[in-house]
């Protein structure tokens, strides 16, 4: 009777005491995991910033220069440090990406959580998994062979529209080019919209599948349909999921190099126009850290001045997604 | 004790040797049982016995799901906009499930308010039904609410999300959501089993109030519920209809030991 007479809650007490080192330990490497993480990111913006400092200390730089000047030609002979033609071309190449990855992905989205059935998911989601194992190379290559002379007819005609307004509303304005250049962000961006789709999709479905049956059956008993009960009701209540997915989307976009490199030509162009050439911040990275730069001189600098503008954009769109995570947390 | 009075109320619903299979486990064994109209009919038994299983074939809920399958008659005696009655037989083949849900509204066990305003909850039914004249929805919405008892709670805050609400007022607002639409009948799934006592016996006052105006079909697991509420209680086992009578006489004076059995608290 003496061992019987432990109650249940005094047995798991003793469970959990003699857990007790087992759990320390595996704690304890879970810290060092955790700290070690925060020490590689501590290390990387100490390089960056302590590369980028003497770029700004030279006396040929300004941070103002480096904001306002409307030309980036580091490598030439007569030298501008200003940032914004890379800045605008990763935001036009992360646009076009964007218009193209979130509207794709969310309808896929959409149709593999709310319609397909398990079978055809079964098959659709490794294929389209797919799409964002293909090395980037092979999409750079893609967008100046296949896209860019696709979408020249395209944009002739719709050059040639614009021009005819332009002719009308300000008769004195030059008319834009009707030529597409083979090396432009449009495809570029296409391309890489493409290849982002799958991460949408993917993050997106996964969202709207762990939404509560009782929702949708919620909608179903007032008399909607599957469409209506997937877009006003399903939709809305995975939306923080969703936001997340697009937020990856533009970390993807904002940090894809190789298409851009290929695709878009290297020229950095501040320009109004994704039509145009252009440059981004990654491609010219990767275009300075393949030459053959003495390290430690201006020009080999300037890359960490464009890796910390970098930086901080991509920390400004985590930012955003972390407040848009939290506003449309739901709690059902 | 037997009942003299004679229920003068034409019938509503209607099943008739209903049986109900998931696959091929049948749920719902060649049930018959009327039900009349602004009556409120209680449906009890044991865990498993199938009563939210009959209840979710009204609205026709078990089309979601593949490999379900009803046999027999359950007919909704349907009233049209000019008075005359028409038998629709719910489970048939050629009966649309959208149309059968558009006039047979549910609240379920667990309040499911939609992720958006209060409003919207409420207006939710009336859009699908193509209401979109933004003073017909508020006027609509008002007498939802009001019919819920719900309105004094929230009608200064109707553009509010609705997950900032109680879990009992999120309830009443999902019957808002169903009554709104001005349904032939309310289904209501043990409304109150995830709520406390007193707003639990804000939900019962509630459904005593509606039965004036819709018929009421409601399961429950709380004897006193049944007997406070209903009119008519059909007891079910293991997948049968054991009995169907007024509530007073199922509570008072059942006809099988069974019952008796059930609603005493030997078993269940
Ligand atoms: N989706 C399903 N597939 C197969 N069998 C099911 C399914 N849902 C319920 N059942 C079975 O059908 C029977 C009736 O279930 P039902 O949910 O209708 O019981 P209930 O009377 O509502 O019980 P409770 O009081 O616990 O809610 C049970 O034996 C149950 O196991
Ligand atoms: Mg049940």
């Amino acid at each position: 009777m003496t061992q019987a007479a432990i109650s249940p809650k005094e047995l798991s007490v003793q469970a959990a005491t003699r857990l007790r080192p087992i759990e320390r330990t595996i704690e304890f490497g879970l810290l060092l995991a955790a700290i070690f993480s925060v020490f590689i990111t501590a290390g990387i913006v100490y390089v960056l910033f302590s590369e980028a400092v003497p770029f700004f200390r030279h006396p040929d730089v300004s941070v103002w220069k480096f904001l306002t000047d409307t030309e980036w030609t580091p490598l030439f002979s007569v030298k501008h440090f200003g940032i914004m033609p890379l800045v605008v071309g990763t935001l036009w190449t992360t646009v076009i990406a964007l218009l193209v990855a979130m509207p794709v992905g969310t309808i896929i989205a959409i149709w593999l959580s709310e319609f397909a059935n398990a079978k055809v998911r079964e098959i659709i989601k490794p294929v389209l998994e797919l799409l964002s194992a293909v090395p980037t190379v092979v999409y750079g290559y893609f967008a100046i062979t296949v896209v860019a002379p696709a979408m020249q007819p395209v944009y002739t005609w719709l050059a040639e529209a614009i021009n005819s307004v332009l002719a009308t509303v300000a008769p004195g304005a030059s008319p834009i080019a009707t030529e597409l250049p083979l090396f432009n962000m449009l495809s570029a961006g296409i391309v890489m919209g493409i290849m982002i789709v799958p991460y949408v999709s993917s993050l997106s479905e996964d969202a709207m599948r762990s939404v509560p049956m009782l929702l949708r059956e919620g909608s179903y008993g007032m008399g909607a349909n599957r469409l209506t009960t997937a877009v006003r009701v399903v939709f809305p209540a995975a939306l923080s999921g969703i936001a997340a997915s697009y937020i990856l989307a533009i970390s993807r976009a904002v940090g894809e190099t190789m298409i851009v490199a290929i695709a878009a030509g290297q020229q950095p162009n501040l320009t109004a126009n994704p039509a145009e050439g252009g440059a981004t911040i990654t491609a010219y990275i990767v275009q300075v850290s393949m030459g053959d730069l003495p390290h430690g001189s201006l020009e080999y600098q300037t890359i960490f001045a464009a890796g910390i503008t970098l930086f901080f954009m991509t920390l400004a769109f985590n930012l955003m997604g972390a407040w848009l995570r939290k506003r449309y947390r739901q709690a059902y | 004790m037997p009942d003299t009075q004679i229920d003068t109320r034409p019938l509503k619903a209607e099943v008739k040797n209903f049986s109900f299979f998931y696959g091929s486990f049948q749920a719902v064994k060649n049930v018959s049982a009327p039900f009349r109209e602004k009556a409120v009919t209680a449906i009890i038994g044991p865990s498993g016995c199938g009563k939210t299983t009959l209840l979710r074939c009204f609205n026709r809920m078990h089309d979601l799901y593949p490999g379900n399958r009803y046999a027999g008659e359950m007919i909704l005696h349907s009233r049209s906009p000019d008075g005359s009655v028409r038998p629709l037989n719910i489970v048939h083949p050629s009966t649309s499930p959208i149309e059968m849900r558009m006039r047979i509204s549910m609240v379920f066990q667990k309040p499911n308010p939609f992720p958006k305003s209060i409003f919207e909850n409420v207006a939710y039914g009336l859009r699908l039904r193509g209401v979109g004249s933004r003073s017909e929805l508020s006027g609509r919405v008002e007498t939802a609410l009001r019919g819920a008892a719900l309105w004094d709670e929230v009608k200064d805050r109707l553009p509010q999300n609705a997950y900032g609400l109680s879990g009992g007022q999120q309830q009443r607002l999902c019957i808002a959501r169903a009554l709104a639409v001005e349904p032939e009948m309310v289904l209501f799934d043990e409304p109150t089993s995830a709520l406390d006592p007193i707003a639990t016996s804000k939900i019962e006052e509630l459904i005593d109030d509606l039965r004036e105006r819709v018929t009421i079909l409601i399961v429950t697991h709380n004897m006193q519920q049944a007997a406070r509420v209903s009119d008519y209680t059909a007891f079910m086992y293991l997948g049968e209809l054991v009995e169907y009578d007024r509530t007073a006489k199922v509570f008072q004076n059942p006809g099988k030991p069974l019952t008796e059995q059930y609603i005493s608290g030997r078993f269940g």
